[in-house]
């Protein structure tokens, strides 16, 4: 028997419901994570919105003329990768590294700010070509959906400066890396909200 | 790591002090990575059956998420995580509900709808 399981044995002898309240970063996690269902709710009805409205394009251009797949599969791996960094940042955090904290988490931001950048260029080149959400009902629903998600992740850019600040300033307190904590959990939400935009409006534009 | 954590259980990724939790990482961004390129290769290949092209990149967009929610939210079947994961499952059936039901009423109406061009000689008539 290990001495990891040793203790499990020892630990078991009290039942769970006698062990008194949850830690407070299990019970701020879960709060947390119902926000992040109800944001992915909100998702959800803005997909349901662009399933339906995704082929009238009103004579307009169609989602096959505008999407190009490449680009897409650079904010992809832009928005994945710093999914890893903000994790390998979080461990940081919990270790009270604050070295590798900055590191880890100015390249998260990095990463964001050049999924945001690639993102507003498509805009902009839309928006160039006529193509702008007053075009078309399937034009209002891309771009309600893809800017709520670009609206996402420059409000998780602000906290991460904010976050950045607070450590700075405040070290690593229990508060702080409970903040940090959630802010990763909204970091890789996003990342999830991202797989579906990716399948379902530029990967189903070419089908 | 405190007893108190061992006793609550710990999901995958969760263990702070070690270099699993790395792995975990690692392993998770690996997988992620294989799946991002099978949809985009499946997107854009000939070799499968066109018609089965869109269940296959559902299959493998779940199976991202999956592993997201699994390696990266350290959702798990852990005692502490009862909560979330029951928080998920209600989550998962509202986002069901909202989408393939939006889908199917919209689906019917536009199935019942009168032809436009009909609809336009009707009004002429009056």
């Amino acid at each position: 028997m290990s001495a990891a399981e040793q203790t499990l044995a020892t630990a078991d002898a009290v039942p769970l419901s006698l062990q008194g309240p949850a830690p407070k970063r299990v019970v701020a996690g879960y709060g947390f994570w119902l926000f992040l269902l109800s944001d992915i709710v909100i998702f959800a009805a803005l997909f349901a919105a662009y399933a339906v409205l995704s082929n009238e394009s009103a004579g307009g251009p169609t989602a096959a003329d505008l999407f190009d797949k490449r680009h897409v599969l650079i904010e992809t791996a832009c928005l994945l990768a710093s999914s890893v960094t903000c994790g390998f940042g979080s461990l940081a955090v919990q270790r009270g590294d604050r070295t590798s904290t900055y590191f880890w988490m100015t390249i998260t931001f990095i990463l964001g700010i050049s999924f945001l950048s690639l993102e507003m260029s498509e805009f902009g080149h839309m928006l160039g070509i006529g193509a702008g959400p007053s075009r078309s009902a399937f034009l209002s629903a891309f771009f309600t959906l893809v800017g709520t998600h670009g609206l996402h992740v420059t409000a998780g850019l602000c906290w991460l400066i904010v976050m950045l600040l607070q450590v700075a300033t405040l070290g690593f307190q229990p508060m702080v890396s409970r903040r940090f904590f959630c802010f990763g959990l909204f970091w890789h939400a996003l990342d999830i909200v991202w797989i579906g935009v990716f399948t379902i409006v530029y990967l189903g534009a070419h089908l | 790591m405190s007893t108190e954590n061992i006793a609550q259980g710990v999901a995958p990724g969760a263990h702070v002090h070690t270099h699993g939790a790395h792995r975990s990482y690692l392993i998770g961004s690996s997988y992620a990575v294989i799946l991002t390129l099978a949809s985009f290769w499946a997107s854009s290949t000939d070799v499968i059956y066109p018609p089965g092209v869109p269940i296959l990149l559902g299959v493998l967009a779940i199976a991202q998420m999956g592993i997201h929610l699994v390696f990266f939210l350290h959702i798990s079947s852990a005692p502490d995580q009862t909560n979330n994961v029951l928080a998920l499952a209600f989550g998962i059936f509202v986002v069901g509900l909202l989408v393939f039901g939006s889908m199917i009423i919209m689906a019917h109406l536009n199935h019942n709808m009168m032809p436009m061009d009909r609809l336009m000689q009707l009004q002429m008539q009056r």
